[in-house]
Parts: structure tokens; C-alpha cells; sequence
């Protein structure tokens, strides 16, 4: 925490201060930042509270939080030619004051590890080094870490996270939504070994801290992944856990075999624990969350109820469909109870081709963990962000939550694309 | 985009009620009154063709999906040049658009599957929807746009 604090404004702190102690026997270290009057506009569980950390910021991706308390955020597009924020709380009033800019590339990628920070555009990934107080030493030279990744305007998010060992995994998604002969036509089939699946499609791995890698420099570690946007590595399993985003239009598609009641729903958004050489099936299967199956894609002779190969894995959970899971966070922090530890927070960004059914997501959901596996259903943990029902429904929501970090006090972070707004969910009780 | 924002839930209302209001519920006039006269293009069977293949991606208030798929409100696209915007129809759009500062990356599929009405009709329930305002297309230019 920084030092600069005026005298006048550490007399709450110290106030504040007194009362954690007074409830001593609590293990829970508790927020010390005051949430909005209004929770920043979200419907929380009891006991948590929210503010707007910063508002009006851009399209506001993924995001990382520093030892600090300080945040970097990238945004989908350059505003005023920048495409990083980085944002300082010079009163650690948990309102970001101080507000910088750099990085002249747009895209969603953004992740610290080992003293740096991690950013990629929709073709390439950088890293910029950190300084003992987090802040970015080479803001107008970063190194390049990977450059020449497939990016042709559909799925074209390069999220990544790194591991303990040094390795760096990128998202490349599918330039398709099923790999038909013609992308999206009604009743075009499938293309016979979906050529795309060889630059794009799945989880590439790369050495973190190697300038200049291509598409030969890494390794296909997982396929058969139409677009993961949500990723995080998990330090209980040590392993890589990914969200897919599922494929769209069923019904529009094949509307002989699926009505647009079983469109909207299906198929599932799927979270996978990855191992290397794993192959989750898109676009040849989709998972039905309902029948707890693989079932072939109508592009690839399915029915709708056919079952695929057993050779593609079963996702470790699986979601209603088309609500975009985003956001993918480990949650490992000592600020929120304790069922809350080493559990998945996901940022589901909403649904767009439920259509004509109501739109559904918008949220972000709380999945328990025991063992490192999911366990028990999910439950919606953050709500509100569009602003209304009717927001939900139509779609037009105030704010989609994207991105999910933690702070260095166990606060959850969640970013907003469509206005900026950059929320702190605390725990307060 | 504010002002879709509040056409929304107008727009929804009127799908479910299947009457179609338009700017506000207070004038509920809309669809049907076409400012050319055009007796081969009826607007209601365009909004059946739209429904049944353009909603799910441009959505019931026309408004599309941000950063995916274009809006079709009051764009040059939608009200300008008619012979393009057969064309799109016909032959699809894979193009990265940029509307009013935002980029539109999703494929479009070619829809040379409907007939010359069909694709007349919802073209005139377009641009004569969402707030816009256009005169109407008739399957006679779809032909000839068709035959090129």
C-alpha cells in the first residue's frame, strides 16, 4: 500500500482499522474501501459490498491487479491511440485517481506474472517488465513474445494466463462457429477435417519469457476449442482451466432438428480442465448440458440426439448456452468466506443469439470447488450489470462484465466492455 | 446506441403483442404505411421473412450486436443505395464494417434462397422500421439485381 495517505484521510482508515480488530476472532481479513451506496447498481450475496473502482474507461477487457492495489486494464480498442490503462488509488479510497495510458494496440489479453505484465492485440503478445512498485518500466518498448497468430475478425481474442513454470497459453479461436463450407449458412455441412483446427481453435503454449515466437515456436497443447475468452490456471490442480464459448444458430441452422426453444439453451458453455493433447470435439460434438452428453454437431450428420466420440473429453461443468463466459478466476484470497476459497468465479458477458427467446448472462457466477473439481451447481454471485430485466432480455445491457482479478486484499475485480466500468466487489462483514 | 437502448423494450413489447410500435408507444402507426405505394411489396409478409432470418442476428429491434453483427438503424448501408443492399442479401457480407465508430466483425450468410418477393419484402420492412425511413424495394429490382 502506498505511503502518500493525508493525515485527514487516514483517520477513517484508523477508525476502520480499530473495528477489524474489535472483531478480532474472525480470520477473514476485511475490506477496508467503502462500497457504494448503490453496490455500484449489482445484486450481491449478503454481507458483500461493491463500488465503481473507475468508470468511463473504454471497452475495458481483461485486467490484472498489482501487489499494490494498482490495476491494468486492456481495452478491445485503442482510445485516444492507447490500448492499456493503468490506474493508481492515490488515497486508497478504493476510487482509482491517477489514470495513464500506453500500449498502441487494441485487444483483450492482460495478466501478471513474475514481475510482468502479460498483453496481447489480436495477432501478437507482449510483456512489459514491472518495477518493484508494479508500475511498467518499458511502457513504449515491450518485448515480443509471439507474433503471427491467426486473427480473421471472428473469435479473434488472444486471453492467456501463465503458469508456475514458465509457460505462456493463448487462446486462438476458431474463425468459424462450426466450421461449415460456408461459415453460418443454413444447412451448409461440416468441412471434413476441419482445416482450421490447425492454426486456430484451440489453447497454444508458449514459453513466457522467449521474444519473437511463432506458430513453430509453440505447441497445439489443446483442440477442438471453438473460442475460449475465460482462462486461469489452477494453483490447487496446478493445470489449466478453460471457458468455452459454445457454438450458435442450431435452430437457424438446421431447423428440421431443433426447435428455437432448445437453440437458445443448447448447446452448453463448457468449462474444461486441460491436459496436453486434449481434444474437446468442436467442431464435431457439442455438449448438452441437460443429457449430460456429447452429442454430433448437425453440420457433421448429428440429429440432435446422436452421441460423439468418447474420444473428445467431457467438460468438469457446463452452463446454459450462449451466455458468454468471459471470465475466468480462481479465487484465492482470505477476504471473502471460506466456501468462496480456491472456487471459479465466472464473468458471463450475455447472450446475444438466444434470439427470439430472451437474452440471458449478464452476470457473474460463483461455481464451488472441493479438490480442485467443480462441486455442487453454480450460483449467481454478482447480478445487475445490465441495468434492468428488460436489459437482460432484449440484450441491451447497461454493462457486460468481462474480466476478473483479484486485489492483493482478496477484493474481486470485474471490468465492464460496453461503458468501462470497473467494479470492486468487497466483503464487508 | 441510447436511443436504441430505449427503443428496446418498445420493440420487444410490440413483437410479443405483435403489433409494431416504433419510435414510442405512443405512436403506434409504423409498419404499414409504406411512403411509396408499392402493391407488389407487402411489408407484412417482410416481417415474417425478417423474423424468420435476419432477427436472430440483427435482433428484434434491428439494433444488431455490438461488435458483431451491424445495427440496421438509420445506416447508408440499410437507406442508401438499394442495389448493394440486394446484393448483401444475395450474396452475403464478410466485409469488417465500421458504423458510427464501431467495427462489425460476424459473417453474413448469402440468402439467394428467398424469392425475389421475399427479399423485396423484407428489404421494404427494413427501411421502413427500426426509425427508418426509405422508399420501398420491389421484387422487379431484386430480379434484376439477381440476373447480374
Amino acid at each position: 500500500m502506498k505511503l502518500k495517505v493525508a493525515f485527514s484521510s487516514f483517520i477513517p482508515l484508523l477508525a476502520a482499522a480499530g473495528l477489524l480488530w474489535y472483531n478480532a476472532n474472525k480470520p477473514l481479513v476485511t475490506s477496508i474501501v467503502n462500497p457504494d451506496t448503490d453496490n455500484a447498481g449489482l445484486k450481491l450475496p449478503a454481507g458483500f459490498g461493491a463500488l465503481r473502482a473507475a468508470e468511463n474507461i473504454g471497452k475495458a477487457r481483461h485486467l490484472a491487479v498489482t501487489a499494490g492495489g494498482d490495476i491494468y486494464i486492456k481495452l478491445m480498442r485503442p482510445k485516444e491511440g492507447k490500448g492499456i490503462v493503468y490506474l493508481q488509488d492515490a488515497n486508497d479510497d478504493g476510487k482509482m485517481d491517477d489514470t495513464k495510458m500506453f500500449g498502441n494496440y487494441g485487444g483483450t489479453g492482460m495478466y501478471i506474472k513474475n514481475g510482468y505484465l502479460y498483453a496481447s492485440s489480436d495477432t501478437e503478445v507482449f510483456r512489459y517488465k514491472l518495477n518493484e512498485n508494479g508500475q511498467v518500466t518499458n511502457p513504449d518498448a515491450p518485448e515480443k513474445i509471439v507474433t503471427g497468430l491467426i486473427e480473421h475478425g471472428q473469435h479473434e481474442s488472444k486471453s492467456l494466463v501463465v503458469d508456475n513454470s514458465d509457460n505462456l497459453y493463448v487462446n486462438i479461436g476458431a474463425y468459424s462457429n462450426s466450421c461449415q463450407v460456408d461459415d453460418r449458412q443454413p444447412g451448409s455441412m461440416g468441412r471434413k477435417g476441419c482445416p482450421i483446427l490447425d492454426s486456430a481453435g484451440g489453447i497454444w503454449q508458449f514459453k513466457a519469457n522467449k521474444p519473437n515466437q511463432t506458430y513453430k515456436d509453440g505447441v497445439r497443447y489443446a483442440t477442438g476449442l471453438r473460442n475460449v475468452v475465460g482462462l486461469d490456471w489452477n494453483q490447487q490442480d496446478n493445470q489449466l482451466f478453460v471457458m468455452q464459448h459454445g457454438r450458435d444458430q442450431l435452430q437457424y441452422l438446421f431447423p428440421k432438428l431443433y426447435t428455437v426453444q432448445q437453440s437458445a439453451i443448447y448447446p452448453a458453455e463448457c468449462m474444461y480442465a486441460l491436459k496436453k493433447g486434449d481434444n474437446a470435439g468442436w467442431p464435431y460434438i457439442y455438449y448438452n448440458q441437460d443429457l449430460h452428453k456429447k452429442i454430433v454437431a448437425p453440420e457433421y450428420g448429428g440429429d440432435g440426439k446422436k452421441e460423439g466420440s468418447k474420444d473428445y473429453i467431457d467438460p468438469v461443468a457446463a452452463y446454459p448456452g450462449h451466455m458468454a463466459p468471459n471470465g475466468l478466476l480462481f479465487y484465492t484470497g482470505s477476504m471473502f468466506p471460506e466456501k468462496y476459497k480456491n472456487g471459479a468465479f465466472i464473468a458471463f458477458h450475455g447472450s446475444w443469439n438466444r434470439s427470439p427467446e430472451p437474452q440471458a448472462g449478464f452476470f457473474v457466477v460463483f461455481q464451488p470447488f472441493k479438490d480442485g473439481k467443480p462441486f455442487g451447481k453454480y450460483e449467481v454471485f454478482a447480478d445487475g450489470f445490465s441495468g434492468s430485466l428488460e436489459k437482460t432480455a432484449s440484450g441491451r445491457a447497461d454493462h457486460k462484465p468481462c474480466g476478473l482479478a483479484q486485489g492483493p486484499d482478496g477484493s474481486l475485480y470485474v471490468s465492464d466492455d460496453v461503458k468501462g466500468t470497473i467494479y470492486r466487489i468487497v466483503y464487508n462483514k | 446506441m441510447n436511443r436504441i437502448l430505449a427503443l428496446t423494450i418498445t420493440a420487444l413489447l410490440a413483437l410479443t403483442t405483435g403489433a409494431f410500435a416504433q419510435k414510442s408507444p405512443a405512436k403506434k402507426a409504423g409498419v404499414a404505411k409504406p411512403k411509396i405505394a408499392v402493391v407488389t411489396s407487402s411489408p407484412g409478409d417482410g416481417k415474417a421473412v425478417y423474423v424468420q432470418n435476419c432477427l436472430t442476428c440483427h435482433q428484434a429491434d434491428g439494433g444488431g450486436v455490438p461488435n458483431m453483427n451491424p445495427p440496421l438503424i438509420k445506416t447508408d448501408y440499410v437507406l442508401g443505395d438499394k442495389t448493394r443492399l440486394i446484393n448483401i442479401v444475395l450474396h452475403g457480407f464478410k466485409e469488417r464494417v465500421e458504423i458510427e465508430g464501431e467495427l462489425y466483425n460476424n459473417i453474413m450468410p448469402a440468402l439467394n434462397h428467398l424469392t425475389d418477393k421475399q427479399i423485396a419484402d423484407v428489404l421494404t420492412y427494413v427501411r421502413n422500421n427500426f426509425g427508418n425511413k426509405a422508399s420501398a424495394i420491389t421484387p422487379a429490382e431484386v430480379k434484376k439485381t439477381r440476373g447480374k
